[in-house]
């Protein structure tokens, strides 16, 4: 079985409240030296078979559809090696 | 007259739409996520809560239920469709309206009574404000950051489709203080606070929200 990897993020101009509230978390942890912590989603979608290229473009058009919201994030898709 | 309210997994204000919209004289209807017959009714409202435990993004499920599919098809043709605060969520999930509600810029759940600008009283769910009425209603929401695209703002500027906007200090980081905005008809209306909650003195801070369901039964003879 064959695993795709869908992380999505916040697009960069949009503000990420989650991440300002863990940036917050660093520093009160005396974790020093972080500029920025962004949030995101990672799904990993397992596959009943072999990832084929229509099986992945069929993932991609979910991750359009459902996944990811294209106003507010992006996404990245990639198929993990066989482990 | 017939308002239909949808009730979601995780709907929590679906019993006061209802109620809201008899309040106003209408005969209210109750309707089902997982039912895509709209039973007849001439206007639909989607109300506040957290479908489907607001998984995902709040409104993305949601917005793929059987329901949905008739709601956006006679959306195109002109049925009068309010989301409030989650069914503002699910509209803009639906791409019936542009944009997308993100998380409060305050990080906090915002719950308040809210002064409101009504700058289109042109809509199905607004004509019965006078142009640039200033009301108070409740508002109350964790993903109620109104955010878009400059160029997205700037039409809907441009095309009078801010319904309401916040007056005050912004409760939420809403692009513009934007707290409700149409599609291009009108028919179609997102709004973050809850009208509902303000349709008798005994429940609410006013009674201001009343106009919305007063409105849409006018829009609904009139057409």
């Amino acid at each position: 079985m064959a695993r795709v990897v869908v992380d999505v993020m916040l697009k960069p101009e949009i503000l990420d409240p989650q991440g300002k509230a863990v940036h917050g978390a660093f520093g009160r942890l005396g974790f020093d030296g972080v500029a920025d912590v962004r949030q995101g989603k990672r799904f990993e979608i397992t596959l009943e078979g072999e990832a084929t290229e229509e099986r992945v473009a069929e993932i991609r058009k979910a991750a359009d559809t459902l996944l990811a919201n294209p106003v507010i994030e992006d996404y990245t898709l990639h198929v993990e090696a066989d482990r | 007259m017939k308002i239909g309210v949808v009730t979601f997994p995780g709907s929590l204000d679906d019993a006061d739409a209802r109620r809201a919209a008899a309040v106003a004289g209408a005969e209210a209807v109750a309707l089902w996520h997982g039912d895509a017959d709209l039973h007849g009714v001439d206007a639909v409202i989607l109300p506040g809560g957290f479908s489907y435990g607001d998984y995902l993004r709040a409104g993305a499920i949601s917005r793929f239920a059987p329901v949905m599919e008739t709601v956006i098809k006679k959306a195109g043709e002109g049925l009068p469709v309010l989301g409030i605060c989650n069914g503002f969520q699910v509209l803009c999930e639906a791409h019936l309206l542009p944009g997308a509600l993100i998380k409060n810029h305050v990080r906090k759940f915002v719950c308040k009574d809210q002064p409101l600008r009504i700058e289109n009283n042109r809509t199905a769910w607004t004509s019965d404000y006078d142009a640039n009425h200033e009301i108070t209603i409740v508002l109350k929401n964790q993903d109620g950051s109104y955010v878009a695209d400059e160029a997205t703002l700037d039409r809907l500027e441009g095309e009078g489709r801010v319904v309401a906007r916040y007056l005050g200090q912004n409760p939420n980081g809403s692009y513009r203080d934007i707290a409700g905005i149409s599609n291009e008809r009108g028919n179609v209306v997102g709004l973050m606070p809850h009208p509902e909650h303000c349709v008798e003195t005994l429940t609410g801070p006013s009674t201001d929200g009343l106009g919305f369901f007063t409105s849409v039964l006018k829009a609904v003879v009139a057409s």
